[in-house]
């Protein structure tokens, strides 16, 4: 933790993206997390993310709950939309903004705590209406801030800092994704950003819902022996599936992979999602066999990541609801309120 | 990659790119440091110790250390770090009881010093607390050499050059001063047990082209007439003044001629703008004074009427690129130049010479009529002979005269005390932890945003008005300290323990320069490719750690490292730390005291 701001000084050869920004235009104020939190990594990897893909840090909103997780908006992306809702409420936050303004790009950051505890129900009703956002647990299996007590998605047997194992089972935040309709759906790691940068691009990029669940050690609660969410247990059994490379319309299309072992995704949006599997016969499409994957591999003591299923062609709540394409918070009042003919017009077709 | 092997005494002392260029590897940071605190007199005592004139290259060193300044690369200039000393002289008030004391036992030993240059002061001040009897030799009247006889004092006071020659003089030395030497081998049979030879490069070339003879009344050597002027035997020049050359002697003729009488004073030079020898302030400093520079254009003759000069033409040329890409000049065949002029002041160049040297007393000399003497240890072929400043190797400056004498002193006390001379002492360094606290180390680590400052300079009208009026007023307390902010602490390293290293990326993400990666390893030039923000400078160490968990190694390219500590504050584990590095070069006698303080 450091009370000094980061030094505006960078390196002399630092990239410039489309608009003219640096990679370190997307910062934020520095952190106040532990010295080592994972959490500080995923903030990196989200101003890489956004930096690479040219997006303009005013058109997306960040938004979150509480706890060390929820506290992270403030260091990254410092030149766009905030909102720190209550424990738990970011996801109806997030939905109603959506939904009053569907031009922005929203970033959900919760942690297990956050969106497995008290926020359940609103993680699960924003994933299942298809609200467009991207929605990132940062996963690390305690209650950070509030001194690491185990969270629900702690492993059952996994010890605590001193000593206590722990008994309830686990929420498989990912599985619960995918029962739930999600459209994207991916799990990767703090301290591998080769993997989650592009993951975080690709969910950016995608229509519909897009979860990921980003395990990220604690250092100062969750990172001992006995714990399944420190940085060596999970570097252990890590069984990444595939990386990704997101293409978007500058770059030119290379694929120089065996055959097999590459698959081109086209997204909604336009933007390709290339594909390096490292396991062969796994099918990023199928929802169901997905559900199934992960239940085995989970049974083998394996933390599979990477892409797990996304769907290029989804729909996003606007589109069930036939929404106008007008956002809502920019319509006027003659068309809020289009007049007393237009009412008696639509009293009549109720009668 | 190899692992870095830290414990190598000069692989912090390069990451200290200031210390490391400065010839006599002042250490920079510290003294910054200490104007920061305000402690001018340890600054000075710091600079003194190294450099032994810091009053006198406060205002004039040649500072290769700035262009080496880490600032330079992340800023668009580097520390004013030469004006920093001189602050630190400025205002140290008096140090007299901080010098050694006169040595109270003499050793014995003889030692002879011709020329009474920077670089003779420097053995003399490093051989007189051993014990040395020691005798200067100085056809001058007074000490300092060049530093007296050619630095105008417009840039640099007498008092200055009073007061440090002064302090080498009072820790009892025998001076010969207004005695010329004229013969080595008489100077030996006196029996000395070494000569140190500080003589210097005291010949100004001459241009011998058509009417130099006959208008010689009006033509002068600058080195000769810059000498006149600092003893008070010139006071006028003529109003219309040329000044041939376009190194630092020539900007020094044509400043001193525009406070002597000279109103249109023009430098002519046969190079372009950037290829002149003089430093860019310099010319900088000339341009200021209306001093037109003309460049491309060659003398050819010097004009006269009644045997007065009246001016000379140049012929004009242009830089052409060969076929084997080499710079030239060619005559552009446009019709010759003439400038009016009433003086003319050659500043093309300066010579050794040694009429004095007879050539069959052991010491050899090569073709160009250089001795030949070691770069390492200043011996010339002579075993008791030593040679160093502008002597040795041909026109230099002060500082490189500074560090030739710590050399040579170092040469000469081993060759007494009958030790191998070619054994060479090693620098002191050591490295201590600055954490104080979580987010609290004992040096300031906050990076300041601020342009270097400007030093304030005199009022142009009073400047010209009296050759003894100092330009550059020096930095006040305050714009001291800002400046002395912007040094980025070079000499805290950032040194990394691979067994505690949890790979977190925490120091990967927090670096605001992007020095740190973790990756697979490599031979060093495809390594060099694949870190976070590629390390084009080559000049730069990669630092690599052994193999960690993941098996891949930490790489941090020390070049544009700004020693924040940030990564060192976010890493969880100590792994990486912040550690001071004080590296002591050695000087002559210090290998002795050290060993005595090891028992
Ligand atoms: C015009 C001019 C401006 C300069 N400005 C700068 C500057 O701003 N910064 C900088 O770093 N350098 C500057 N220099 C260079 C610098 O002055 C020299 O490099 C430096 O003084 C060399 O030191 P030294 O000890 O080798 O000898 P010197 O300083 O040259 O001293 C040699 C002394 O030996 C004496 N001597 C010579 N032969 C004999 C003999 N046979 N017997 C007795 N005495 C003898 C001479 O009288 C002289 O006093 C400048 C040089 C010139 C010419
Ligand atoms: C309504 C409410 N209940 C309880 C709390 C106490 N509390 C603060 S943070 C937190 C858990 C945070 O855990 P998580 O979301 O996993 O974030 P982490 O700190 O682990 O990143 C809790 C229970 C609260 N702030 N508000
Ligand atoms: S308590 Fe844990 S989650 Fe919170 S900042 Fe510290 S390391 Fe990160
Ligand atoms: S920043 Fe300071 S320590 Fe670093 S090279 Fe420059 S003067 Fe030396
Ligand atoms: S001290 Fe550490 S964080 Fe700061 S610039 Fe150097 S490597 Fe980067
Ligand atoms: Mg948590």
């Amino acid at each position: 933790m450091s009370f000094l701001p980061k030094p505006r000084m960078h390196h002399p050869d630092l990239h410039t993206n489309a608009l003219g920004l640096t990679r370190r235009d997307y910062e934020g104020a520095i952190s106040t997390l532990c010295a080592g939190c994972g959490h500080d990594s995923i903030s990196a990897a989200i101003v890489r993310a956004c930096f690479e893909l040219d997006i303009e840090p005013h058109r997306v909103a960040k938004l979150s709950g509480i706890g060390c997780t929820s506290k992270t908006p403030t260091y990254f992306l410092g030149a766009s939309h905030g909102f720190n809702s209550v424990h738990g409420r970011m996801p109806s936050v997030l939905t109603g903004a959506n939904l009053a303004n569907h031009d922005l790009i929203y970033l959900g950051v919760s942690g297990d705590g956050d969106s497995a505890s008290i926020g359940f129900g609103q993680f699960a009703h924003s994933i299942r209406r298809g609200v467009n956002m991207t929605y990132i647990v940062e996963n690390n299996g305690v209650y950070g801030l509030t001194k690491g007590q185990f969270s629900a998605t702690s492993d059952k047997g996994a010890k605590s800092k001193r000593g206590v194992v722990n008994s309830d089972e686990a929420i498989d935040m990912v599985s619960i994704a995918l029962q739930l309709g999600a459209t994207f759906v991916a799990r990767s790691f703090s301290g591998d950003k080769v993997q989650l940068v592009p993951l975080i691009q690709a969910a950016l990029r995608h229509k519909g819902a897009a979860f990921i669940d980003c395990i990220s050690p604690c250092v100062a609660f969750n990172n001992h022996d006995g714990s399944t969410k420190s940085y060596d247990y999970v570097r252990e059994h890590n069984s990444a599936m595939n990386y990704l490379d997101v293409i978007t319309g500058r770059d030119e299309i290379v694929v120089d992979y065996a055959p097999g072992t590459t698959e081109i995704v086209t997204q909604h949006d336009g933007s390709t999602l290339q594909l390096r599997k490292l396991s062969q016969d796994y099918d990023v499409h199928d929802r169901v066999a997905a559900i199934a994957f992960l239940a085995e591999r989970h049974a083998a003591g394996d933390i599979p990541t990477g892409l797990i299923y996304v769907d290029p062609e989804a729909d996003d709540l606007h589109g069930y609801l036939h929404t106008s394409p007008t956002p809502l918070n920019a319509l006027t009042d003659s068309e809020l309120c289009p007049g007393s003919a237009a009412l008696e017009k639509l009293n009549a077709s109720l009668r | 990659m190899q692992p870095t092997d830290i414990r190598d005494p000069d692989y912090f002392h390069k990451v200290v790119d200031c210390q490391w260029a400065c010839p006599a590897h002042t250490p920079v940071p510290e003294y910054i440091r200490l104007i920061s605190a305000r402690r001018y007199a340890d600054a000075y005592m710091i600079n003194w110790k190294s450099n032994v004139f810091p009053g006198v290259l406060g205002r004039t060193c040649d500072r290769p250390c700035e262009p080496a300044c880490r600032r330079g690369r992340v800023d668009e200039e580097p520390v004013a770090i030469c004006r920093l000393k001189r602050v630190a002289a400025d205002y140290k008030g008096d140090v007299s009881s901080r010098m050694p004391p006169k040595p109270a036992a003499r050793n014995g030993r003889r030692i002879a010093l011709v020329g009474a240059g920077p670089a003779s002061l420097t053995v003399a001040r490093d051989l007189a607390p051993l014990g040395y009897e020691l005798t200067l030799f100085d056809g001058d009247r007074r000490g300092g050499g060049m530093i007296r006889s050619q630095i105008p004092k417009f840039r640099l006071p007498e008092e200055v050059i009073d007061e440090e020659v002064g302090y080498i003089l009072d820790l009892g030395i025998e001076t010969r001063f207004g005695t010329r030497v004229d013969s080595l081998k008489g100077l030996l049979a006196e029996g000395f047990d070494a000569v140190f030879v500080g003589s210097g490069a005291p010949r100004g070339r001459d241009l011998d082209l058509p009417g130099r003879q006959e208008a010689s009344e009006n033509i002068h050597i600058g080195i000769d007439w810059l000498a006149s002027v600092s003893f008070g035997h010139v006071e006028k020049i003529g109003r219309r003044v040329i000044v041939l050359g376009g190194g630092n002697t020539a900007m020094d003729c044509c400043r001193s001629s525009r406070r002597l009488g000279g109103e249109d004073v023009k430098v002519v030079v046969r190079s372009g703008f950037d290829e002149m020898k003089a430093s860019p302030w310099e010319k900088q400093d000339a341009l200021n004074e209306d001093i037109p520079i003309l460049n491309y254009l060659v003398p050819k003759e010097f004009l006269h009427e009644d045997g007065r000069l009246v001016g000379m033409m140049f012929e004009k040329v242009a830089a052409r690129i060969d076929a084997d890409g080499r710079r030239h000049l060619e005559a552009t065949g446009e019709p010759d130049v003439r400038i009016d002029a009433d003086d003319v002041l050659i500043a093309v160049g300066q010579q050794n010479s040694f009429p004095w040297i007879e050539r069959d007393i052991g010491l050899e000399f090569d073709r160009s009529g250089m001795p030949i003497v070691s770069e390492v240890t200043h011996r010339s072929t002579r075993e008791n002979v030593f040679f160093g400043g502008d002597a040795a190797f041909g026109p230099k400056n002060i500082i490189w005269a500074v560090a030739h004498g710590h050399q040579a002193a170092i040469s000469i006390h081993k060759l007494c005390e009958g030790e191998d001379v070619e054994a060479r002492p090693p620098p002191m360094v050591t490295l201590t932890s600055q954490k104080m606290g979580i987010h609290e180390w004992s040096y300031d680590n906050d990076v300041s945003n601020d342009l270097r400052f400007r030093v304030p300079h005199q009022d142009k009208a009073i400047a010209l008005r009296d050759i003894r009026s100092e330009v550059e007023l020096g930095y006040d307390d305050a714009l001291a300290f800002k400046e002395a902010q912007r040094c980025l602490n070079c000499d805290i390293q950032t040194v990394f323990t691979d067994k505690l290293c949890i790979e977190c990326d925490a120091c990967v993400d927090i670096c605001p320069v992007d020095c740190i990666s973790f990756v697979d390893n490599g031979p060093e030039a495809e390594l060099r490719q694949r870190l976070t923000a590629p390390a084009h400078n080559l000049t730069q160490a990669l630092y690599v750690s052994n193999a960690l968990k993941t098996g891949r190694v930490m790489a941090k390219d020390e070049d544009v490292c700004l020693h924040c500590g940030l990564c060192a504050e976010r890493c969880p584990t100590g792994a990486w730390d912040m550690q001071g590095t004080l590296i002591d070069m050695a000087q002559a006698g210090t290998e002795k005291v050290l060993a005595c303080s090891r028992h």
